[in-house]
């Protein structure tokens, strides 16, 4: 019961703290717009807080509002339409994510197997993550855009150089988790460097890359969004965010952060039925 | 040719048993910071076909040094060691032994039955036989009904039991264990030592077992090499003059007291400086 009850009331007192902050945001831009020979109470006040155009702060039923007239009035092949502009978003995070995370694995084993490659290799792919996105998207956006990549690829690659990090960490030390028994047993079998990294490093990292991948997923979303406000916010959830604080329409921008999370979800969704069908297939344990 | 097939067995008696592992002078010597460390001085150890050979001594006194040498886990640093004439590299390339672990380093990601065909799998045999092979390996060990079981399913007698049942997977003619009982309770040990030794007993293995317990490598043994500590060396080598097979019952004979005795009464010498 507990575990039904407490998210509730978390959502409850968020929704309650929501309405008040909209009260307390949207009040002096909505009495200005008030009609004056209308009445002048509190409760005008907050009706009025919470129905405006362009509010500050939309209320929660607005913005889902606004969603659903989104989604549902429009065909889905329009550029109003919400669920494309996600569509473009997934499409960009998961090819990225996809990018990312055979970057992310080749290059842990790489660093695993070649001591020259973990010297040389490690401090590049950390000094990779301290380079703000935001400086560097366009930079990468406009560099492949010269050399005729325009559209889905420059995004990816943004996504791919976000995503690629946690899965490199994770999957080195995963690979590196093999203890000294094992690897002894596999040269009593006279097993080859491959058979050691198939039959045994790889089976253990497997256990490292799924929280990997969430942290991935995480990030891929947001380097999604980020890559698409630079490409002249044509397409994507990222260009109607950028569009929505062009134009003050606060409800869209709401409504693309709400799409962002559920697209997150999603995909985390996705990460977690691969790790229980990994789980399934080693009996219950990873 | 049927002549030569009747004297086929007789001349295998008259022949002396092949030999399997041949140490001579070996020294092992490994670097350390500030002096370097003997851990094999001068060690001569020969085991032959069919053989429960039996390496007892101190912590530190180099026994899981020498068997790990053996298997090509270790490097040597002077003296010869063969293993079926052959240098430890070649032999371990060739797969000539199986090893079993102190631990049982069963992969936790695989069932029983693809524990015990890993080592198989490794040699790009068909799934089906080598299947087949683990089963009638894991049938000798009692544990035919437990290959869809993850190990860690299973108490830890059973999963030493698994390992051994993998060390059997190559067919080798001979056996490396280190302390392979070492972490079992008495109960436990003792059932796996009748395990062990009836299906030694049963084949024409031979065996090197590094031992802490005197009674298992009594009861185990056809040989004891009893070996002392700083630096690693050979202070006796003990012939048992107990029968082939043997019960757990036997323990309490006064032949079997008599070798103990012996046993204790080397290792004790090894101690004499202390």
């Amino acid at each position: 019961m507990t575990k039904i009850l407490a998210p509730i009331t978390v959502v409850f007192a968020l929704v309650i703290i929501w309405y008040v902050g909209a009260y307390f945001l949207n009040a002096p831009q909505a009495t200005a717009l008030m009609d004056p020979d209308g009445p002048q109470n509190f409760w005008a006040v907050l009706q009025a807080c919470w129905t405006m155009d362009r509010p500050e702060l939309p209320t929660p039923d607005q913005i889902f509002s606004n969603l659903y007239d989104s989604i549902c009035n429009n065909p889905l092949d329009s550029p109003r339409n919400f669920l494309l502009q996600t569509a473009y978003t997934a499409q960009a995070a998961i090819t990225g994510l996809l990018i990312g995370a055979i970057l992310g694995i080749a290059l842990a084993a790489g660093i695993v197997h070649s001591r020259v490659l973990d010297r040389s290799l490690m401090p590049w792919v950390i000094a990779s993550q301290t380079i703000p996105i935001l400086a560097i998207a366009p930079m990468v956006v406009v560099a492949l855009g010269n050399i005729g990549f325009t559209g889905l690829l420059p995004k990816a690659a943004i996504v791919g150089y976000l995503s690629f990090f946690p899965i490199t960490v994770g999957m080195v030390k995963g690979f590196r988790s093999a203890d000294t028994l094992q690897l002894d047993l596999m040269r009593t079998y006279n097993a080859s460097g491959a058979q050691i990294f198939f039959k045994l490093r790889w089976p253990i990292a497997v256990s490292f890359l799924f929280p990997s991948l969430k942290v991935a997923v995480a990030l891929a979303v947001t380097g999604a969004i980020v890559a698409e406000i630079p490409t002249g916010a044509q397409v994507g959830l990222g260009a109607r965010l950028l569009a929505g604080s062009y134009y003050g329409q606060t409800e869209m921008m709401w409504g693309a952060l709400v799409l962002a999370s559920a697209l997150a979800l999603t995909m985390i969704g996705f990460v977690r039925l691969g790790e229980a069908s990994v789980r399934q297939l080693r009996g219950g344990r990873l | 040719m049927a002549n030569t097939d009747l004297l086929q067995p007789a001349a295998a008696t008259i022949a002396a048993r092949a030999t399997v592992i041949s140490a001579e002078k070996l020294n092992v010597i490994f670097s350390a910071a500030d002096k370097p460390v003997v851990a094999l001085s001068d060690v001569d150890l020969h085991v032959e076909q069919g053989d429960f050979v039996s390496l007892i001594g101190p912590s530190g006194c180099g026994k899981t040094t020498l068997l790990r040498a053996i298997a090509d886990l270790a490097p040597t640093t002077t003296g010869t060691l063969t293993v079926n004439g052959m240098t430890p590299s070649e032999a371990r390339t060739a797969r000539a032994y199986g090893y079993v672990f102190q631990a049982p380093a069963l992969f936790p990601w695989r069932n029983v039955i693809r524990n015990v065909t890993l080592p198989l799998e490794l040699t790009g045999m068909g799934k089906a036989e080598r299947e087949q092979c683990a089963i009638e390996n894991l049938s000798l060990l009692g544990l035919k009904d437990f290959g869809r079981k993850f190990p860690w399913q299973l108490s830890g007698g059973m999963q030493q039991r698994v390992s051994i049942a993998r060390a059997l997977s190559f067919k080798p003619e001979l056996l490396l264990m280190d302390e392979p009982f070492g972490a079992l309770d008495e109960i436990t040990r003792d059932n796996l030592n009748l395990h062990l030794h009836e299906l030694w007993a049963q084949t024409h293995l031979s065996a090197v077992f590094v031992t802490h317990s005197i009674p298992e490598a009594v009861f185990l043994s056809t040989r004891i090499v009893v070996m002392s500590a700083r630096p690693g060396r050979v202070l006796r080598v003990i012939e048992s003059k107990l029968p082939r097979h043997r019960t757990l019952d036997m323990r309490e004979s006064p032949e079997f007291i008599a070798v103990a005795h012996e046993v204790r009464e080397a290792l004790r010498e090894g101690h004499s400086y202390d």
